[in-house]
């Protein structure tokens, strides 16, 4: 079990998915892509059927990761139960507007001549469909934030995350799993503040990742904050504040990460 | 970690440039791990089997560092483009303000006899400045503690020193190939550009590396024994004479220009052997959002503050360096987590044979007559470096644990 202290605290568990579930990461002075190779390879021991878009690294990257999380990519993807974009691969082609133009490419807005992410939507359209052995359906972005740098407008990356969670959410009953890196001025209104915001009140469990408020420090590299709904028959409706909320601090290794308690490292302990 | 702009720009801000470079590393590795490519001048990661070169700066052989003023910036640029031309590799420059010809012939001369064992890890430095290693009479605290790596640490084999006082000979240089990319000679009179989310000087830049990696085959079509590294140097992006306005408006037209060809550039470099030095004039970037971006589309960004021309030049506290390195990022390429180094105070200064970066230590404060205002200032940079947790700061602020 890849994170003990928190699978506990949320329920999480290969033997138990929650359904319909709306997972956002983010983090500010950190890196939460520890949080996203976790999710990716608990998903997939799960026997989901996953559709994962990578946008910032390659897809040798997230292997070499998964493996020394137990979990092999390669093998994944050619049985069919993860389908992968490596927005890496295409993405000159497309800047450099080689090629033809076309609806088929999922990357297809870096050439400038689209303004929203129809062609990125349907190509999750088309991995997430199709009940087979794998199921339910997860669709995971790494991350979300990038979009930004590439000049697409913070309403059709909330247009594109509305139309994902429809389908994947609601009509698939299945989890999504995305990524927004903001930067440390939270009063900044503009781009990854706005969509963060926006995403918060859309999810049903949010992770946040931050860098420790006293400084850089070698053993504990940051703290986590998850806030969550209630969930269950006195729980608020889909509309419901994330009321529940814990702080813990975590230390990412070679093969996993450890949370604890605030003041409890053993660093310092 | 608040990169701390305290230096104040009277006279013209183009001749103080405040620039950070960031590096690109490949993660291009071969599938056989039983064969090891060798490509002279590069060496295998133990921790995740990437090929590492070294940038020319033994000390940066991991992490690239960034000065505020072009002139510690500039120089770390050719100390980068010198090492690939010592190891044999392939040099790409790519400039926009000065001509990349005269760059090159400005790099500076490698030392080439051997260096005596004790004056090569410039990345080791103990925490004290006692000659005596064995017992420490004063500071005995400091005893137990590992010496201090700045995770940079590496072998004399492994990279070249250089005198920055001399420049490389030609011959040196000419045995190398050596390709440039010079904006004004590239952007055609008219541009016809459409809408794109960059620009037509990044789009030309980009197309450049990308046609330079298909003839030479550093995607991994060149035979196995004629493979080599292509090293990239790309100075000063992001400035005007990029064509770009991110330097000149909080609110850029061209916004996303930058971080989509790093995004391109990141997408070659994934899949070919090369790696990249980037500059980039940060002080003159208004909108912070946009250098943060540029940070995280990169692998490692290290920022230099240089302390010419500020009031730190003469304060005492800092007389042993010429400026302050700061760690904005470091890389964690196929794998979970990334090589941290203990701390990230860090300084530089520039010495005639040896740009040597140390874990920055402020002199003890022995005086009882010292005034108050300096012990103010002892924390007050200590809090500007946002040191670790328990540092010589004074402040009241609440520590979490």
């Amino acid at each position: 079990m890849m994170l003990p202290d928190l699978g506990s605290l949320l329920g999480f568990s290969t033997e138990k998915i929650e359904k319909g579930d709306f997972i956002l990461l983010s983090d500010r002075n950190a890196d939460a892509s520890f949080l996203i190779n976790h999710f990716l390879s608990l998903y997939l021991r799960a026997g989901c059927k996953v559709c994962f878009l990578g946008l910032v690294q390659s897809f040798s990257h997230y292997s070499a990761v998964a493996l020394r999380l137990g979990v092999n990519l390669v093998q994944a993807r050619e049985q069919g139960q993860l389908v992968f974009l490596e927005g890496l691969k295409d993405s000159v082609g497309q800047l450099l507007q080689q090629g033809p133009d076309s609806e088929a490419y999922p990357m297809g807005f870096l050439r400038g001549s689209q303004t929203d992410l129809r062609s990125l939507f349907r190509f999750v359209q088309r991995s997430v469909g199709g009940a087979g052995e794998w199921s339910p359906s997860i669709l995971l972005v790494d991350d979300l934030s990038v979009l930004l740098s590439l000049g697409v407008s913070v309403e059709a990356i909330l247009d594109f995350s509305h139309y994902c969670r429809t389908t994947v959410c609601h009509q698939l009953q299945g989890n999504m799993v995305m990524l927004v890196r903001v930067g440390e001025d939270e009063d900044d209104e503009e781009g990854p503040e706005l969509l963060l915001k926006a995403l918060t009140h859309q999810c049903s469990l949010a992770l946040s990742i931050q860098g420790l408020p006293t400084g850089y420090c070698r053993d504990i590299h940051g703290q986590v904050e998850v806030r969550w709904k209630e969930r269950g028959p006195g729980a608020a409706g889909p509309g419901g504040a994330l009321a529940q909320k814990k702080l813990l601090q975590y230390k990412v290794h070679d093969k996993g990460v450890s949370f604890f308690a605030r003041g409890t490292s053993s660093a310092v302990l | 970690m608040n990169m701390a702009m305290s230096v104040s720009n009277t006279g013209e801000r183009r001749s103080q440039q405040n620039t950070r470079p960031a590096c690109n590393t490949t993660s291009f590795q071969k599938k056989s791990r039983s064969k090891l490519v060798s490509i002279p001048g590069t060496r295998p990661s133990v921790q995740n089997g990437q090929l590492i070169v070294s940038t020319g700066v033994t000390s940066l052989d991991y992490v690239i560092e960034e000065d505020k003023y072009d002139s510690y910036s500039r120089m770390l640029l050719k100390y980068f483009l010198a090492e690939g031309v010592v190891c044999g590799h392939h040099v790409f420059l790519g400039s926009a303000r000065d001509p990349p010809d005269e760059i090159m012939q400005d790099l500076p001369a490698p030392i080439l006899d051997d260096i005596p064992s004790n004056a090569v890890n410039m990345g080791q430095v103990t925490a004290c400045d006692s000659e005596d290693q064995g017992s420490m009479k004063i500071a005995w605290r400091y005893q137990n503690l590992p010496k201090v790596q700045t995770a940079l640490a590496s072998s004399s084999r492994f990279g070249h020193y250089y005198d920055a006082s001399k420049t490389m000979a030609r011959e040196l240089r000419e045995a190398v190939k050596c390709s440039t990319f010079f904006l004004p000679h590239e952007l055609p009179a008219e541009s016809h550009a459409e809408p794109s989310p960059i620009s037509e000087a990044y789009r030309l830049l980009l197309r450049s590396i990308q046609e330079l990696i298909r003839q030479e085959g550093f995607d991994g079509t060149a035979p196995q024994k004629s493979r080599n590294i292509l090293r990239i140097g790309l100075h000063s992006l992001g400035s005007p004479l990029w064509a770009d306005d991110i330097c000149c408006e909080e609110k850029p037209t061209q916004a996303s220009s930058l971080t989509s060809f790093l995004y391109g550039l990141r997408a070659l470099l994934r899949s070919s052997l090369c790696t990249c030095m980037v500059t980039v004039p940060s002080h003159l970037i208004q909108n912070r959002a946009i250098m943060d971006r540029v940070t995280r589309l990169c692998d490692t960004a290290i920022a230099l503050e240089s302390f010419r021309g500020s009031e730190r030049e003469t304060n005492p506290l800092y007389k042993d360096y010429h400026g302050l390195l700061h760690v904005k990022q470091t890389p964690h390429l196929n794998c979970l987590v990334c090589e941290a180094p203990d701390t990230k105070d860090l300084a530089f200064k520039l010495k005639r044979k040896q740009f040597s970066i140390e874990r920055l230590h402020l002199p003890p404060d022995l005086s009882d007559t010292v005034s108050r205002s300096s012990k103010a200032d002892v924390a007050e940079s200590a809090r500007l470096l946002s040191s670790a947790c328990g540092g010589l700061a004074t402040s009241n602020k609440h520590l979490d644990f």
